[in-house]
């Protein structure tokens, strides 16, 4: 007998439906995972064997053979720990294959039977309605995000005994106490308000420029000038995101492994990434699991770079590729992936390495030579996409 | 004699009992040579069938069949072709089949028969 039901496979943003397979024959007792898993899927068996014991169903005594198809494509992750668990227990005639075959798994299993939340939900629910899926079972912990998807019937559940119970299986309830996810913390930029700025008349201009035409701006000015005020006031001039922009802007927070509120964020995003960060964790890398950076979580909001120059040139050219195109793409041997791109630069930076050339209270004391240097550091085509320098 | 080793052999009877009843004929029980040791030899429709008997009390340690190993089913196999050299002649095509007996304490024993598991 086969049981056979559905997960979803990410790769960026995108999303490929996948098909799980369970097959239970007249073998030496055995458990195979077959359909190109990485490492943390290759051990969904052993968690699989363990939770179907724990929530006290008997595991075949069978060869068990999984099969994860298409089988050419890629697979990360422990979110298929759920429908491999419940097709080994649809193909054990233990829950009703039907109901398996219609519903979407998506979570991750813990050796009592419990499900923990998984990072991605957001995304795979998407990919799962885009194909036409119906309702999708996920962990407690991730319902709230997952019901962020219009016109998808979501169903939390707490442990594999309560998702095998709904799929029909005669066991008794067990009551457990469900896995949750951190609580969201509300972001500290909330509320900030360009009112704030006393004077400085020219920079508030522009920055109102910048958010009405969605420019990008670069402000030049010794430490303590307010460029960092002024940058983080950005957002909150910025018009409330579009359905689709939010639901993109709670994708990549999700796959990056943030938490998700239980109602969609319509602010736009403002991320300010330490001028130590590595190109990877700017626009995003990886070698197996591609994840998101820093500008694909600023995506329709506000990416920051305090002290441009301090960051390595090779990082800032980077997002050449992003400013000019609105998409952030990474391509690997096996595989490309696509991120939201369109966010709005702001860079800030000191004039010079002690800061003080232009200030009208102190003394520069770097040489010519070093000036020149430290801005140079900033390449042409860059600031050429930059429509507003300004010096505050 | 062990406990382990009464249970093993009382597996082994029922198991032979077992296999008679489905119409194979023994040939032979506890064949030893310096390889180690065929629990029954048996045949069937021109097939020599070489059984590994597993018995258990229960399952508290897991099923009989899930202690037959990669390692075990590659001995099984040279002790089919020493077998086979022992006793020239007419032995057919060979397989190894398995049969789980598990024989709780006081109540009704369960035999399963796995048919050409290598």
């Amino acid at each position: 007998m086969i049981g056979r039901t559905h997960s979803v496979s990410l790769l960026g943003m995108h999303g490929a439906v996948v098909e799980i397979e369970a097959d239970i024959s007249a073998q030496l007792p055995g458990f195979v995972l077959i359909g190109l898993p990485d490492a943390a899927l290759g051990e969904a068996k052993d968690r699989v064997r363990a939770a179907i014991a724990n929530a006290g169903f008997d595991l075949p005594h069978h060869k068990v053979t999984i099969n994860l198809s298409p089988a050419a494509l890629p697979k990360h992750g422990s979110g298929f720990d759920l429908g491999i668990a419940v097709a080994v227990l649809a193909a054990s005639g233990e829950v009703s294959a039907e109901s398996i075959d219609r519903v979407l798994h998506l979570g991750e299993l813990g050796l009592d039977g419990r499900l923990r939340p998984i990072t991605g939900v957001l995304p795979a629910v998407l990919a799962a309605h885009r194909a036409g899926f119906e309702t999708v079972m996920v962990p407690t912990g991730n319902s709230d995000e997952a019901a962020l998807v219009p016109g998808v019937r979501v169903v939390g559940v707490a442990s594999l005994r309560d998702a095998a119970i709904w799929h029909g299986s005669e066991a008794d309830p067990e009551p457990v106490e469900p896995i949750l996810r951190a609580a969201v913390s509300t972001s500290d930029d909330d509320g900030l308000d360009l009112a704030d700025v006393i004077g400085n008349e020219d920079a508030i201009e522009a920055m109102l420029v910048a958010a009405a035409g969605g420019h990008h701006v670069f402000l030049l000015g010794p430490p303590g000038a307010g460029k960092t005020m002024l940058a983080a006031r950005l957002p909150g001039l910025l018009p409330e995101l579009s359905p689709e922009h939010a639901l993109e802007v709670s994708s990549v927070r999700s796959l990056s492994g943030l938490p998700v509120g239980a109602t969609l964020s319509t602010r736009p995003p403002f991320e300010a990434p330490h001028h130590n960060s590595s190109s990877a964790a700017l626009v995003g890398g990886g070698s197996g699991l591609i994840r998101p950076g820093a500008a694909a979580r600023a995506a329709h909001g506000v990416l920051f770079l305090d002290e441009a120059p301090e960051f390595p040139s090779a990082v800032l050219d980077a997002l050449r590729q992003p400013l000019e195109s609105g998409v952030i793409s990474i391509h690997r041997a096996n595989a490309v992936a696509h991120f939201p791109g369109s966010f709005q630069l702001v860079m800030a930076a000191n004039p010079c390495p002690c800061g003080q050339s232009g200030a009208r209270d102190s003394e520069c004391t770097c040489t010519p030579f070093n000036r020149r240097r430290y801005l140079a550091r900033i390449s042409g085509p860059l600031l050429d996409r930059i429509d507003i320098q300004l010096r505050v | 004699m062990a406990a382990k080793d009464t249970l093993g052999r009382r597996g082994e009877d029922l198991a032979a009992d077992y296999l008679s009843g489905l119409g194979l004929e023994i040939v032979e029980r506890n064949w030893r040579c310096s390889l180690g040791e065929i629990d029954i030899v048996a045949r069937e429709g021109g097939e020599t069938v070489f059984v590994e008997v597993k018995t258990r009390a229960g399952l508290g340690y897991g099923h009989p069949l899930e202690s037959i190993t990669v390692a075990k089913l590659a001995r099984l196999r040279r002790l089919a072709g020493a077998w086979c050299e022992a006793h020239p002649g007419g032995f057919g095509g060979i397989r190894i089949d398995a049969v789980a007996v598990i024989a709780p304490r006081g109540s009704g024993v369960t035999i399963e028969h796995l048919r050409r598991v290598f």
